[in-house]
Order: structure tokens, then sequence, then C-alpha cells
């Protein structure tokens, strides 16, 4: 089993010239290998791992949960991280205070979606690297080396079950930068993403009422309303929603709001309009 | 009892004495010399005579890590052709993990850490190279390091390695201006070699890399006109100096 690990390890293109086994541990201390895990004791742990979690398949037997909305876009003042807060096990609401943004350090934030375990896990040794990153370096990382330093610590255990949607992002030396990093594999730089199974309600709001000219006021209010919506519609998201603006500076939180108190001050907001109109 | 024997003992009073054995087979190596100016960096070596049957093209002293890094070494050419491979990979996967090109410092320490590993490992030789690392970093300053056998990396503002290094060095520090132009940098690069090279220009090899992350090597005729203006000057620093006792 271990040999299969060693042979998705190895993030290194050149280790066949390795010769003095130095390569793709650019870490402090050298023996940071990837941390090993159990595999099951199958033939092909694999495809038997496939097998257990999909859905479609007769051997279903892990039911993998993940319900959420998460979303992140970039404006002319920075970048706006919003974030639900229900974590859900199957029809089973498990807490509606889950903090789902990750703060790695002052200018660096990753949210989460997807697996609970997955995610903090992964996003907290994410963190641990990024400021062993520091010290070794003597100075910040950028966005780009967080995610793909992220994107490469998952890429190992692709079709092993691991779920975890998330977007990592920040204020660096080139500017404001935000990535979408998941447990498929993937790695994607863009200026507005939404994360999770709320993400199409959020979508449908953010996309509609995105402008880069936003100001920063306005920008977060379209974040707490797109969250909101989400959370009306889709049952696996709700709670409350988190909210983030990331500027020069790094980041500042910019409180917690209650899901149902929402619904009441929009419903009232939509009154005061019809009757303004009127 | 041999305490240099092997390199994992160290001596009673505190010495590797391997690790100083390659300091040694360094000072055999012919000298290169490093000189950091406000806008520039100047690396300078001397080149071994080639036989009259080599051909000159084979033999090359400074080599390029990366589009902005440059290194100059002496001592055992094979040894440098070894950490030169391995830095050279480590530049691009530095590229690759971290998609940002590796700052000067970042490639000294890893060659430093490399050359250290060896001083501490069963049944292998410490590399017997010191390495001079020029380039620029992202903040456009030019920075000047050097490594030792030992692992030591150490940052200069110019610096000489190889045969005759402490003459040079001596010179160097005599000599040297802050924030110097690029002509007055390669200038001081130039005239430190001409301490140990008798033979001039046809024995200097000088590598100029500027702040648009260009590196250039001088042509021969360059360096030929760069010795005769030290020549002159030479020259006329005798003259003034004569000249007190002729009016008498």
């Amino acid at each position: 089993m271990n040999s299969l690990v060693q042979k998705y390890s190895k993030t290194s293109t050149a280790h066949d010239e390795d010769v003095l086994g130095v390569h793709g541990k650019w870490d402090a201390s050298l023996d940071l290998a990837f941390p090993t895990f159990d595999i099951p004791g199958a033939q092909n742990p694999l495809s038997f791992l496939r097998n257990v979690t999909d859905e479609a398949s007769s051997d279903y037997k892990i039911k993998i949960q993940h319900g959420t909305t998460t979303l992140a876009f970039k404006f002319q003042g920075g970048i706006i991280v919003a974030v639900d807060s229900r974590a859900t096990m199957g029809n089973y609401i498990g807490s509606q205070t889950v903090k789902k943004v990750i703060e790695i350090n002052p200018y660096l934030l990753g949210t989460m979606a997807g697996g609970a375990a997955d995610c903090s896990y992964w996003e907290r040794e994410l963190g641990r690297r990024c400021r062993l990153y520091e010290l070794t370096n003597k100075e910040r990382i950028s966005v780009a080396a967080a995610s793909k330093l992220l994107a490469n610590l998952v890429l190992p255990y692709k079709g092993m079950g691991l779920s975890m949607g998330t977007m990592v992002t920040g204020w660096d030396k080139s500017g404001p930068n935000l990535y979408y990093v998941d447990s498929d594999g993937s790695r994607i730089k863009g200026d507005l993403f939404s994360v999770g199974s709320g993400s199409t309600f959020a979508y449908g709001v953010l996309d509609s009422g995105y402008r880069n000219d936003l100001t920063v006021e306005e920008a977060l209010e379209l974040g707490k309303r797109s969250i909101f919506h989400a959370a009306h519609r889709d049952a696996m998201s709700g709670g409350s929603v988190n909210l983030y603006h990331i500027h020069e500076e790094g980041w500042t939180y910019h409180g917690n709001h209650d899901v149902a108190a929402l619904f009441w001050e929009y419903q009232d907001l939509k009154a005061e309009e019809r009757a303004a109109a009127v | 009892m041999s305490y240099d024997q092997s390199l994992t003992i160290f001596s009673p009073d505190g010495h590797l004495f391997q690790v100083e054995y390659a300091s040694e087979a360094v000072r055999k190596g012919t000298c290169a010399v490093g000189v950091r100016g406000k806008d520039v960096v100047v690396l300078g070596v001397e080149k071994k005579s080639v036989l009259k049957l080599q051909d000159a093209r084979t033999v090359r002293k400074v080599c390029m890590l990366d589009d902005h890094v440059c290194l100059a070494f002496a001592g055992l050419s094979a040894d440098a052709r070894v950490l030169i491979k391995q830095a050279r990979i480590e530049c691009q996967s530095h590229r690759l993990t971290v998609e940002d090109p590796v700052s000067i410092e970042y490639i000294t320490r890893f060659i430093a850490k490399l050359q250290q590993r060896y001083t501490q490992m069963p049944g292998v030789r410490p590399f017997g190279i010191s390495t001079l690392i020029a380039g620029f970093d992202s903040d456009n300053k030019p920075k000047l390091f050097m490594t030792e056998p030992s692992g030591i990396d150490t940052a200069w503002k110019a610096n000489a390695i190889g045969r005759s290094s402490k003459t040079v060095r001596e010179f160097l520090e005599k000599n040297y201006k802050n924030d110097m132009e690029q002509r007055d940098s390669i200038k001081l690069a130039i005239k430190s070699l001409l301490e140990v090279v008798q033979t001039g220009a046809k024995n200097i090899e000088i590598a100029v890399m500027t702040d648009d992350k260009k590196v250039r090597n001088l042509e021969v005729e360059e360096v030929e006109e760069i010795v005769a203006e030290i020549e002159k000057e030479k020259e006329e620093e005798a003259e003034k100096k004569k000249k007190p006792t002729s009016s008498a």
C-alpha cells in the first residue's frame, strides 16, 4: 500500500534526476513528507474506495454528505468572502454555527465546502506550511504558492474519497488574488467563485448584482444577500452568514448575520420599496 | 589518532579536518571575483591557460542557474558540475511549486544546504568548491552571495574565491566604493583580477548582470580596452609620484 502512496506522492517532475534526494521537498525540515494514513487493505484500494463512496454503485456504503454555500469575488476594493454556517449529516442538522472560513494568517483566508473534516484538516495543514514558508523565506507566502501547496497536498489522495472544495484568497505582492482548489485536483484562478450545494442559488444573485466598481459596503451587502438566498432555498445551507473583506492590509471580519433575522429584514425592505413605489 | 581520516569525526579542538582540506582544494582553483555595484553585479573569473590543442569554448566557469541567477565557482570543476545541475533543477522546481522565480538568497541557501549535508553523511566527501552566486531579485536590487565547502553562505558587496583570494579580497577592501556605476564596477573586478592574473586580458572572463536581468559576457576586445585604461592610469599614478622630485 505504501508503494501506491509513494507513487502518487512524487511532486517533483525530475525524480529520475534526483540522485542527491533533494527535490520536491523545499520545506524547512526534510522530513516533512506527506502524512501517511491507513489505506483499506484491499487488492486495489482506489477502486474499492471509489465503489464504496459512489452513490450510483451497488456497493454504496459510505455516505459522504456535503452541504454548504461559500462564495468569494474580486472587485475594485479587494475581495469579499461570504459563507454560510450549517453542517448537515444527511437530514440531520449537525450545527448552525460552523466556521467555514479558516484564517490561515492575517492576510490569507481559506473557505471550506465539502467534507468538514477534510477541509478543516487540510487547511490547517496548509496554515502550518504557510507559516514555515514565512520563517524560511523571511517573506509572506503568495496566494498562488499557498493554493498550489494545498492542491499538491491533496492530489495524492485523488480518487480515494476526499471531498474538499475550497477557495484560497488573499492580498499579496501582486495584489488581490483568488484561487479555487478542490480534491479532484483542480486549481483555478478567477475573479468570482461560489462553491457548495447552494452555489447555484448564490451565483444567480451574485452574477446579477456584480460590478467591478461596487463600493465596499455594496459588495459586502451583495455577498451577504447571495448567501442568504442560497441559505433560504438550499436545505443544506443555512444558519448564519459570515462576512470577510480582504484589502491591502489583510482581512477584516464583518460579522455574523443570522439568516432568519435577515429574512425579516429583507421582507421589511421589500415592503418599504413597494410603499415608496406606490 | 588521526582525526582527519573520517568526515564525521571532530578533532579534540573542534575541527572537521576533511572540510578544511576541502577549502584547501578550493584555494588551488582559479580565482573568481564578484563585485556588486549600484544596479549591476559583475562576476570575473581567471581562465586557466588553454593548452594548444584544447577547444577553449568547452571551459565554462560562469554558469546560468536560471534567467536571473549566475554562478561562478573555484575548485574542483567536476563537483561544480553536480551542484550546478541540482541548483538548476531546484530553480525550475521552485517555479513549478511556487509559481515564482527563486530569490538569490533562496538558491544560495539551497546550494549551501546541499554542501553542508555532504559534511555530515557517512561514505561521502565534501564538495571541493566555493561558489559566488549573483543576480537580481524581484525587488530589482543586485545581490552577491558566497558559499563554502562547509555549507556556510554569506552575502557580500565584493568578494574573491580561489587562488590568491586573500590578496584579491584585501585589494577589494581597499578600493571598493558603495553604489558604483556599471563601468566602475567592471573596472574594479578586472583590476582586482589583474593582481593575480599576470598574463592579462586574454585570461580574464567577465560576466555583467544588469537590472533588466540580462547577462552579458564581455568580448575580449572590451576587456583589453579596460585593461589598457587601467594600465594607463597606473602609469599616470607612477608619473605623479615622480613629479615632486623632478621639480627640485
